[in-house]
């Protein structure tokens, strides 16, 4: 996946959490959780849907590595 | 005959337009069906049906306005299926024959009865006296006729209605003794304004019932009704702006008169959540992410069972003195993304394993959110819940929904510097309040409470 797909992909995903959020031209260093004000149950619902669209299991371990826009892209683009 | 009536959907509704009907006269219904999309100051519900039956007339139109307890449509009944008839019982065991909108039962419930209380079927009357019932706000399945073979006549009905009126307008006594009432008629005459006092009782010994409460009604309610009535053209939602204004004023209604009724009292509490996150996380490390438990689930989980511990918590402040609810249904306050908060409940939150406590959670917030509310999940909460953990505070003292006696506040699961044995680590903790009502109990029990919930967290094995 390029970066560019990634980035397309947590778009998505986040425009399904977050309906109301303004996706447009977020900074990379956005933090999803707070600067979105996702909870714990939007996390989760994100979580799952980059999992579900790229058919790759993600640890909870992961986590940390989807906590800005930037090192969300940077783990997704890496798989 | 049942009758649909406007439920009231939380302490803070005192009326509802009526969006849509999904149902049309002489159509099928089942107990839990969705039958009419209604519009209160939060949000759109879906209002189920609490009977199964055939529906009969739609008394509300669509964009019209009534207030709570008003009839919005009626149901014949269908028999009870005989395998599921309990033996006969005495006449004071019966089912009240109106089943109230509200459902303050567990989904599971068996399916009601034939109307019980004037022993002949409503269809044995013609359709001009109950139309004239109807109109005079009767309730026939609890009139005697005087007719042939039992049968209901004209005059019953009037009768009836007189007796009402009669009762309806005997001014409110303050008489010094308590009224007896059931806990269930109690909770109605808080929701629906109604004055136990000036209620005739026809329980044991003159106590007040249910029924008898809301045949206290009607004779309110249809002077209010006509004045109601709105155009049609209101029908549809409330634009975002109306919706946003009518939140924060229910929002304010309902929080003001928590603040002037109730005296609250405030506990808390630092848990040290080590344990119940080292074993959420391995589980979940098994788990597919749809099957992953957050740690809110476990907190809620925590809150319920150690209700259920500490009953004083648990239940509604009516008419002057406490009653205690029997099962722990856990309201949950879930924000929604354009300001103001839904409290819908999760039943039998106790006896709910981690994984299908979690789906309900989830569930929940998402169909508050997307406005996809059952009118069951709005009614009954015993207890409620609010977790700002994800919002990043601390800690969060809440204001009591009454008629319930307690709310439980959770803030952020966050590492501190904890001193264990003597020495000083950095664990994860959470700290945990309760806002309670001093009138239900005492800070001793609040502290009861929450040492509660901090022992369940350090056993999470067992939740």
């Amino acid at each position: 996946m390029t970066p560019d797909q990634a980035r397309h992909l947590i778009e998505e995903a986040l425009t399904q959490v977050a309906p109301d959020a303004d996706l447009a031209d977020l900074p990379p260093d956005t933090e999803l959780r707070d600067d979105l004000g996702l909870d714990s149950l939007d996390f989760l619902r994100f979580v799952e849907i980059l999992s579900e669209r790229t058919g790759t299991p993600i640890a909870e371990d992961d986590y940390p590595h989807l906590a800005t826009l930037a090192s969300a892209i940077k783990f997704l683009a890496g798989r | 005959m049942a009758e649909f009536r406007m439920p009231a959907l939380g302490a803070d509704m005192d009326e509802g337009t009526v969006l849509e009907w999904l149902v049309k006269p002489g159509d099928q219904v089942h107990k839990g069906d969705v039958i009419a999309v209604i519009d209160t100051a939060k949000a759109a519900i879906d209002a189920e049906s609490f009977c199964a039956g055939t529906v009969g007339q739609l008394l509300i139109g669509v964009g019209q306005t009534v207030p709570v307890g008003t009839v919005l449509a009626t149901i014949t009944e269908s028999p009870a299926m005989p395998a599921a008839q309990p033996p006969p019982a005495g006449p004071a065991e019966h089912e009240e024959p109106e089943r109230p909108p509200r459902p303050a039962a567990p989904p599971k419930r068996k399916p009601k009865r034939v109307p019980a209380g004037g022993g002949h079927p409503a269809a044995a009357i013609s359709p001009l006296i109950r139309k004239r019932a109807h109109e005079l706000g009767v309730d026939l399945a609890k009139l005697r006729g005087t007719g042939r073979e039992g049968t209901v006549t004209r005059a019953d009905v009037e009768r009836a209605a007189a007796g009402q009126q009669a009762a309806a307008l005997k001014p409110p006594s303050r008489a010094p003794s308590r009224v007896r009432a059931t806990p269930r008629a109690r909770r109605l005459a808080a929701e629906l304004g109604v004055d136990l006092a000036g209620v005739t009782g026809t329980g044991p010994d003159g106590s007040v019932k249910e029924a008898d409460v809301r045949r206290a009604v009607p004779a309110r309610e249809a002077a209010s009704a006509r004045e109601a009535v709105q155009p049609a053209a209101a029908a549809a939602a409330r634009s975002g702006a109306e919706r946003a204004l009518s939140m924060r004023q229910a929002i304010g209604r309902l929080m003001a008169r928590s603040k002037r009724e109730i005296p609250h009292y405030y506990v808390g509490n630092t848990v040290d959540m080590t344990k119940s996150l080292e074993w959420l996380h391995e589980r979940n490390r098994e788990l597919e992410v749809s099957e992953r438990l957050v740690p809110a689930a476990l907190l809620l989980k925590a809150a319920a069972l150690a209700a259920r511990q500490v009953p004083d918590v648990n239940g509604y402040w009516l008419d002057d003195q406490f009653s205690p609810a029997g099962a722990v249904h856990l309201g949950l306050v879930i924000s929604l993304r354009g300001g103001g908060l839904l409290t819908p409940a999760i039943h039998h939150a106790a006896d709910l394993g981690l994984a299908e406590l979690m789906s309900q959670m989830r569930d929940l917030v998402i169909r508050a959110r997307a406005g996809r509310l059952r009118s069951t999940e709005l009614t009954d909460a015993t207890i409620t819940v609010t977790n700002l953990g994800d919002q990043g505070v601390e800690s969060v003292f809440g204001v009591i929904y009454p008629p319930q006696v307690a709310l439980v506040g959770f803030g952020k699961i966050t590492e501190r510097p904890v001193a264990v044995g003597g020495l000083i680590g950095v664990r994860p903790v959470v700290v945990t309040t309760l806002s309670a009502d001093h009138r239900a109990s005492d800070a001793m029990t609040g502290a009861r409470y929450l040492a509660e919930i901090s022992d369940l967290l350090q056993r999470p094995e067992e939740l």
